[in-house]
């Protein structure tokens, strides 16, 4: 740090002012649910009583209607990509190597995409309505959040139709 | 889903900022390092501690730096009964507004006393400086200011 800070010899001229927050999070309820799910190796959404949507992961609450949602729901392990991004670009904390991409995942029965890596394609292969699956990491190494998926891959399936997904873009 | 089943995680939320100092602020902590105080002399004569790099009157830059204290007067304090982890001391002590022999303005510090009852505007203090191998140009380079002569 001192060094960071001052050259021996010389003047002052930079002073290390690192901000930190430490602080408790808890999810709640509903997106505990949804980690624990996760944990097991599964993604558990939450249906609203009012309109049928479901929601993966759910806040607790329908956005909509205002309501709480109390039905589970068990989806499935795969959904269609709704839109996406090629990442060429290195950041700071970056932890995966570049080019990769990044795709909202509409999981089948579910009528809210999430954001997931795409694995196992060439970057300039990705599209719009791509069939995908989760690849989860080693049953002893789940754990309650999503770094248990370590990416999505195809599927093999054809294309999704745009209609099935135009609402999620 | 019961209680005990809810998650909860630790998070920290980190940003290493570093900043320049600039010539007036980085002569400051230089002296810091050297086990010395800076001030500012302004358009109107008087002295800023910790100085500014412009005049608070005028907006010009600020006049000749000026060594002022160590020793200087608390002009009003609070104490502090339990101290937090992030706090400079990790025994009770008080903030403090400290006008430095020499200066106009009052700097913000910790006076490391046994008690309140040992404070009182008007006291007199002195800067106890780290041992000059762990001084880095910082604030901290004063570990605490301590009541002259000892609690009185």
């Amino acid at each position: 740090m001192a060094d960071e800070q001052t050259d021996d010899a010389g003047p002052v001229t930079m002073l290390a002012t690192p901000i930190r927050l430490d602080f408790e999070f808890t999810p709640g309820v509903a997106q505990s649910k949804f980690l624990r799910g996760l944990e097991r190796g599964e993604f558990l959404g939450q249906r609203c009583g009012t309109c049928g949507k479901v929601y993966v992961p759910s806040r607790g609450t329908c956005p909509t209607d205002g309501v709480p949602t109390t039905e589970d729901v068990l989806l499935g392990n795969s959904g269609t990509v709704t839109t996406f991004c090629v990442v060429n670009v290195p950041f700071a904390g970056q932890s995966i190597e570049i080019p990769y991409i990044c795709a909202q995942i509409l999981l089948d029965g579910a009528n809210l995409s999430f954001m997931g890596l795409i694995q196992e394609i060439p970057t300039d292969q990705i599209r719009m309505g791509m069939r995908v699956e989760a690849v989860w990491v080693d049953e002893s190494e789940l754990i309650p959040s999503l770094a248990s998926v370590r990416y999505f891959r195809p599927n093999g399936e054809p294309d999704a139709d745009y209609d099935t997904y135009k609402e999620y873009l | 889903m019961a209680e005990s089943e809810v998650l909860h995680a630790e998070h920290r939320l980190e940003y290493p900022y570093a900043r320049s100092t600039g010539p007036v602020i980085g002569a400051f902590l230089t002296a810091l390092r050297e086990g010395r105080f800076l001030g500012a002399t302004g358009s109107d004569g008087k002295v800023i501690v910790p100085p500014t790099e412009y005049d608070p009157i005028t907006s010009d830059d600020v006049g000749e730096l000026v060594e002022v204290g160590p020793g200087g007067v608390v002009d009003s304090w609070a104490w502090v009964s339990a101290p937090l982890r992030k706090h400079p001391l990790q025994t009770p002590f008080a903030w403090a507004l400290i006008t430095l022999d020499g200066a106009d303005t009052g700097l913000l510090h910790v006076v490391d006393a046994p008690g309140p009852d040992a404070l009182s505007a008007g006291a007199r203090v002195t800067a106890r400086f780290r041992p000059e191998a762990e001084r880095i140009g910082s604030m901290a380079d004063v570990e605490a200011f301590e009541i002259e002569g000892g609690a009185s």
